[in-house]
Parts: structure tokens; C-alpha cells; sequence
């Protein structure tokens, strides 16, 4: 066994080794310019791009023409909603999101809302579900735009996509869909789905940093202001000189995303359960977000009466991701959990565990026996456990707060 | 975040951890901080018909500089008269342990644990 051990696999992925080399030619041998047309080296990267489009396309069922080439999930999503809002601005004024968001979408909306939208955050449900009722009740005259994530980053929750779709339809008001961590683990299918943007990342998926697409739908037809000039790439959405070799990774990451996703998704959830059963044998361990809506490849859990980077201190034999920004002074619990109505204790004391294609076995196994030693150990530390062993109810604690 | 090796050592083996009895009449406990600001400590220290503190015990609850400078007010307050152990400044525990700006609060909080336990055996003995 390798250490540390990699469980974060929502904050990336390694490239799959025939990802990799798919895209090495396009380095020193394949480098023509897509835009060229005049020569052989330029028709011939032209196919490449063009043929890792239909794969992209094949993954989520949609019209290879319905994608535009982006540098990541970020600048699709940034060009979906500022792209959206301003071309339809004389429409209407406002957006509906969710609080549980990514930043890339929270800050975008933001930005929206300093330049005169205004925007609506729908909270969630303690397991991190949209309630339908309160999208539909959320949305306006004057509602121009509504962007949901497919699968939640931090939880993996997965939204009911297809029903909010349908109300956004019937109001003939855009819906955006961030798909930067679903791809390659539920299925999407763009022929049926009434969505009109949908953005999506490579290095989610076994793919290379530094691309990805977007899904601007063309019947009906959806336009979007540029917010990248020069050239006119791409139907004019997104100009700039077309990254070649990571383009061919994207293409070949997402064809074996489609090959491979059913077995990886039984054989990660097998592992994943796994975990979750060998941490519940500890007390006081509770799952953050809904088990039965959720890729089988995210286990959010708390740790109660164990602090956060005490955890991640203790398991750093092990890559995961903490819920708690513990980089200054002020602790900053995660908003994903708050959002959820967890206390800023159980906040804190969470980890992400995410599983992929190379975890194996023998990974999680020892993952389950090390985190139990640390937590008991740490707890064994903790005045808030000896007082919880005690029967202290310590909501009723007047602390004294510094 | 980097910890020095000396927060490290005493997080990995954190020295006099566990409770004395609080209703004992040579004990004092101190607890400061609170679960939502991310630590909790709880000092107590065991005073000799002396004066002199024979002994110490914590537990606490936050991140690996809060564990280290309440471990290690524990070994610097025995052998000292209450007002010695009283007089310990966070600075110093913060020279100790090297701590980063960001994490002066800990130490801040260990000096205010031994206050605590010193007032709170003080309050018994009045």
C-alpha cells in the first residue's frame, strides 16, 4: 500500500494512464493549430477536437454541436450564468440558485447581483435535497435564469434534476445545470433532461486539469453574451486558440467514463458502504447529506466531540478533505454543512471521503481501523466526550466563550 | 499547515492527560473556551497543604496547538506556588511551541485554563 492514501477524489482525479496517453502525441507531434485550414497539421487536430466533442457528447447524450471548449467547470459555469443573464437581461432581473452551491457558482451570482440582478438562494433540507415546492414557489415573472448543481461536491448529493427542469420549461425560463461532479457517476441524458446549460470539468473524470465544456442547447435555442473575446472560436462563445492535447484527454476520459461507469460505480459503492459500516461501529458518527440520493463515491461524515483539524492532523496518513477552513484564526465551518443545519461543532468535525477508480480494499480497510484508533484516541483527549460519557447535555453548558 | 516539531511531540504524546476528582478539596479545575470556537480546556491542578501544585491533568478538545499548550502548561505548573502558576504569560507558551500567529489564541487559552484552575481552588479554600 502506497501512502498516504488518496481519498479525494472530488477535489481531483489522477489521469487515467490511457487519458495521458492519448494526449502526449498532441504535444509534439499532433501541435497544428484546430484553426488553421489551410494545412495538414491544422486538419488534423481539427479531428481530434471535433472527435473528442462526439465523446463528450456520447457521455451525456446530447448534439457534439451543443458544446463549447472552456478552460474548466469555473469558466463554464461563469460563462453560462453572466453569459445568460446579461444577453436576456431585458427579460428579467432574477436568478434562483441554492445555497449549497459551488463558489464558482455562489460568487458568479454575486457578481450578477452588483451588477442589478437580483437573486434568490433556496435553502435545502437536512439531507441536502431541494424541496420541489420551494423551487417553484422561488421562481418569478421576472425570472430569467435557475442554477442547480446535478451533485453536491462536498456531500454528493444528487438533485432531482429532470423535475426542476420541468418547471423551469413550462416558465420558458433557463435552467443551468453544474455537472462538474456527476459526470462518469449517474447518468445524464441531455435528449431527455429539459436542460439548457450544463457545465462540466475534466479532472473530475480522469481527464487533465485545465479544460472543459459547456452545453449551450440549440433547440430551443439558448444565446449567451461572450465574456472571452478574440477570434471567435467556438460559435463566437469562447474565442481563444483550442488546447489540443487537453481537449483529446477530455474526449478519451469521458469515453471511458461511459464504458466503465456501471462496474466502477458497483464496485466504489461496495467499497464505500464498507466504510460507512466500519465507522458506524464508533458512537456519535453521523452521515451529512441524504445516503439513498448520492454517487456511490462520496461519504461525508462527523465526528462529534473530536475538532476538525485535530482529525485531520491525526489522519494524515490519509488525503481527505476536512469541513472545516481551519487556515485562520476565525474557524470557518463548511456553509455546505451549515446549510444542512449542522451545528458548527458537527461542522467541524467533518471529512470527506471520496473514492475512485484506484481505490482498492485494502485502502479502505486500513482507512476504517486508523480513523477508529485516532478518534478514540482524540476522544480520550476531549473534556466534551467525558462530559457527553457523563450524561452532560452540553446544549445546556454556559461556556465560557473567549 | 506546518506545526513545530515541539507541538508535534505533545500532540503525538501529550503529557498528564486525564481528570482528577473535582469535588476533591485539593483540586482545581479550570475549563475555558467553547465547542462552537473550535477548543475547549479543561486544566486542574492538585494543590499540597503547601501551597506547591503536586500535580496536573487536562483534557482537551481542538486543534493540535490547543493539545500542545495545554499539555504543556501541565508540566510547567507543577512544582510552582498557585500565584507562580498564575503568573505564566501565553507569550511564553507561545515562544515554547513556536506557535503562528494564527494560532496564538491557544496559548491564550491555556493561560486563562490555569487561572481558572487557580481561582477555582482558591474559591475552595476561602
Amino acid at each position: 500500500m502506497k501512502f498516504p492514501i488518496y481519498l479525494d477524489y472530488s477535489a481531483t482525479t489522477p489521469v487515467d494512464p490511457r487519458v495521458a496517453q492519448t494526449m502526449i502525441p498532441f504535444l509534439t507531434e499532433h501541435y497544428g493549430n484546430p484553426a488553421s485550414r489551410s494545412h495538414a497539421f491544422g486538419w488534423k487536430t481539427e479531428e481530434a477536437v471535433e472527435g473528442a466533442r462526439e465523446q463528450v457528447a456520447a457521455l451525456v447524450r446530447c448534439d457534439a454541436k451543443d458544446l463549447v471548449w472552456t478552460s474548466g467547470a469555473t469558466e463554464s459555469i461563469n460563462l453560462a450564468l453572466k453569459g445568460a443573464a446579461e444577453f436576456y437581461k431585458t427579460k428579467g432581473k432574477h436568478i434562483v440558485t441554492v445555497k449549497t452551491e459551488h463558489k464558482a457558482t455562489l460568487d458568479s451570482v454575486r457578481e450578477l447581483e452588483r451588477r442589478g440582478f437580483e437573486a434568490t438562494y433556496l435553502d435545502v433540507g437536512p439531507d441536502g435535497l431541494l424541496d420541489l415546492n420551494r423551487v417553484e414557489s422561488a421562481l418569478r415573472k421576472d425570472t430569467i435564469l435557475v442554477s442547480v448543481m446535478m451533485v453536491n461536491n462536498e456531500i454528493g448529493v444528487i438533485q432531482d434534476i429532470a423535475a426542476i427542469g420541468e418547471l423551469c420549461r413550462k416558465r420558458a425560463i433557463l435552467f443551468h445545470v453544474d455537472a462538474a461532479q456527476a459526470t462518469g457517476k449517474c447518468d445524464i441524458d441531455l435528449q431527455t433532461l429539459k436542460v439548457d446549460l450544463m457545465s462540466f470539468s475534466a479532472h473530475k473524470t480522469y481527464g487533465p486539469k485545465g479544460v472543459g465544456a459547456l452545453y449551450v442547447r440549440r433547440k430551443p435555442r439558448v444565446r449567451l453574451e461572450a465574456q472571452m473575446h478574440g477570434g471567435g472560436h467556438e460559435r463566437g462563445f469562447r474565442s481563444g486558440t483550442l488546447a489540443t492535447h487537453q481537449i483529446a484527454g477530455m474526449g478519451e476520459a469521458f469515453r471511458l467514463a461511459k464504458l466503465e461507469m456501471a462496474a466502477e460505480s458497483e464496485r466504489v459503492r461496495a467499497m464505500r458502504d464498507k466504510l460507512l459500516s466500519g465507522m458506524q461501529r464508533m458512537e456519535e458518527v453521523f452521515v451529512n447529506g441524504d445516503l439513498v440520493h448520492r454517487v456511490p463515491h462520496n461519504l461525508n461524515l462527523s465526528f462529534n466531540f473530536v475538532e476538525g483539524e485535530s482529525l485531520i492532523m491525526a489522519v494524515k496518513d490519509i488525503a481527505v478533505s476536512s469541513g472545516s477552513a481551519c487556515t485562520s484564526a476565525s474557524l470557518e465551518p463548511s456553509y455546505v454543512l451549515r446549510a444542512l443545519g449542522r451545528s458548527d461543532e458537527l461542522a467541524h468535525s467533518s471529512i470527506r471521503f471520496t473514492l475512485g477508480r484506484f481505490t482498492t480494499q485494502e485502502e479502505v480497510d486500513y482507512t476504517v481501523s486508523h480513523l477508529r484508533t485516532k478518534v478514540e484516541r482524540l476522544r480520550d483527549l476531549s473534556p466534551l466526550w467525558e462530559m457527553h460519557k457523563d450524561g452532560i447535555d452540553l446544549s445546556t453548558v454556559q461556556w465560557a466563550a473567549h | 499547515m506546518a506545526y513545530s516539531e515541539k507541538v508535534l511531540d505533545h500532540y503525538e504524546n501529550p503529557r498528564n492527560v486525564g481528570s482528577f476528582d473535582k469535588g476533591d478539596d485539593s483540586v482545581g479545575t479550570g475549563m475555558v473556551g467553547a465547542p462552537a470556537c473550535g477548543d475547549v480546556m479543561k486544566l486542574q491542578i492538585k494543590v499540597g497543604k503547601d501551597g506547591i501544585i503536586e500535580d496536573a491533568r487536562f483534557k482537551t478538545y481542538g486543534c493540535g496547538s490547543a493539545i500542545a499548550s495545554s499539555s504543556l502548561v501541565t508540566e510547567w505548573v507543577k512544582g510552582r506556588r498557585l500565584d507562580e502558576a498564575a503568573s505564566i504569560k501565553n507569550t511564553q507558551i507561545a515562544a515554547e511551541l513556536s506557535l503562528p500567529p494564527v494560532k496564538i489564541h491557544c496559548s491564550i487559552l491555556a493561560e486563562d485554563a490555569i487561572k481558572a484552575a487557580v481561582e477555582d481552588y482558591k474559591k475552595k479554600h476561602q
